[in-house]
């Protein structure tokens, strides 16, 4: 790993004005995913400005129908908070699927959105539940957040405090993990939400996406059945030693058919 | 350079790092605790996990100045004082869960924090999806599984020794 500088601000603004004055600075959440990637010198940042002192991140609330989640609250605690399991219980059963417990201890919501891996979990989410990013700037919805691999709608000084999550009817997720990595090979979250239905899919593509196909079948009528009969394109989706972009395709709507499942 | 300060195994220690050093590489090089092991480097294998404020966490995939004031418990911090090991490390010897024992600390950590999170007590399954951050390469799994059942058994006050645990 190269050596940086370390920051460890105590406000967002302070955070964000250490990233606005050095565009080489990079904000590290739990580091689950930034830390390897600077191991292997992919990165080389000349600073890190350290998210996790500042106590405005973290932590569950309600906002009226919606359920809000900071930035910096971990996927232990996604996955074991109340207000979570009450409100969205698809929500903290997929936060308890993610990495494993020790990742789980310090992975964060916010980090994870902000890196959109195209394996991971909480994008799929997002994009199902119709859910709001909130930054240190501006509110951006989940349709227009995700952009492509790894890219965000974010600016490079901007900071995700956290995501606010329209409390849905029901809602449930269904991944097939690679058995080594243990990263999805294809996720799907379904939500019937007072935005109405989302169907996001995760690990399939470069980016995760809304599977509208399956949304309209859903709308017309909510059984696994229904997204049985969507057939998902292999175009543009993962081909990789793990399995073609039609194995993809398939699993897409297998993982869909047992997300609704799960949904109940 | 930067200064941390470290509350390990109840000793608290400042050391002086680069921000890039590892938590790993602090407890190993620096303090000679050197139980921690590295297995992978890449916070797959688990043979690094110590605990933070309570958690466990793979200590490769940290940085020391990540953990400016906490408390860390390694390997060497669970046996009591007078030697009388954990039962968590008692279990893992009555049940052969160990051969060559280089993932043997990383097990016993995670297990100890997995037991201690549920309070209730564990299924074989919970235990076995509890273990996924850990990679045994020898053993197998099955020893490992059935000690930290018995430990649990023990530490949770249902059981007064491993051998009662057991029947």
């Amino acid at each position: 790993m190269y050596d940086f500088t370390y920051h460890k601000p105590g406000s967002v603004a302070d955070a964000v004005a250490l990233l606005a004055a050095d565009p080489d600075a990079k904000p590290i959440s739990g580091g689950m995913t930034l830390l390897p990637a600077l191991k292997h010198r992919l990165n080389r940042p000349t600073a890190l400005v350290d998210l996790s002192g500042i106590a405005e991140l973290r932590g569950v609330r309600q906002e009226g129908d919606a359920l809000v989640i900071g930035g910096m609250t971990k996927h232990y605690e996604v996955a074991t908070n109340p207000l979570v399991m009450a409100s969205i219980p698809a929500l903290a059963r997929m936060a308890a699927t993610i990495g494993d417990t020790q990742v789980r201890n310090r992975g964060t919501i916010g980090g994870s959105l902000a890196n959109n891996d195209p394996a991971a979990d909480y994008p799929a989410a997002a994009l199902a539940l119709r859910a709001t990013l909130i930054t240190d700037r501006r509110r951006i919805s989940a349709d227009d957040f995700f952009l492509g691999m790894f890219t965000t709608a974010l600016e490079a000084d901007e900071l995700v405090v956290g995501v606010s999550f329209p409390i849905p009817q029901k809602a449930g997720y269904a991944k097939l993990r690679n058995p080594a990595s243990r990263y999805a090979m294809a996720g799907v979250f379904v939500a019937k939400g007072p935005g109405g239905v989302g169907v996001g899919v995760n690990g399939a593509a470069a980016c995760s996406f809304r599977q509208v196909e399956m949304e309209a079948a859903l709308t017309a009528a909510w059984s696994v059945e229904s997204v049985a009969a969507v057939k998902q394109s292999p175009d543009e989706l993962n081909a990789d030693i793990h399995g073609s972009a039609e194995y993809r395709a398939n699993l897409v709507t297998v993982m869909a058919k047992r997300a609704v499942a799960d949904a109940g | 350079m930067p200064q941390v300060t470290l509350a390990v195994n109840g000793t608290s220690h400042t050391v002086e790092v680069e921000a890039r050093t590892l938590l790993v590489e602090v407890l190993r090089e620096t303090l000679r605790l050197t139980g921690t092991h590295v297995g992978c480097d890449t916070s797959q294998c688990g043979a690094c996990v110590v605990h933070l404020d309570g958690d466990s966490v793979k200590s490769c995939t940290l940085l020391a100045v990540q953990a400016q004031g906490a408390t860390i418990t390694t390997i060497e911090g669970i046996a009591a004082a007078d030697g009388t090991l954990h039962p968590m490390q008692e279990a893992f010897r009555e049940y052969h869960a160990l051969q060559c024992g280089f993932c043997t600390p990383g097990m016993v950590m995670s297990a100890i924090d997995l037991v201690e999170k549920h309070p209730q007590g564990l299924s074989e399954q919970e235990i076995r999806e509890g273990l996924e951050g850990n990679i045994c390469r020898c053993t197998g799994y099955h020893n490992i599984v059935k000690a930290i059942a018995a430990a649990a058994e023990v530490m949770q006050g249902r059981a007064g020794t491993l051998a009662s645990a057991a029947e």
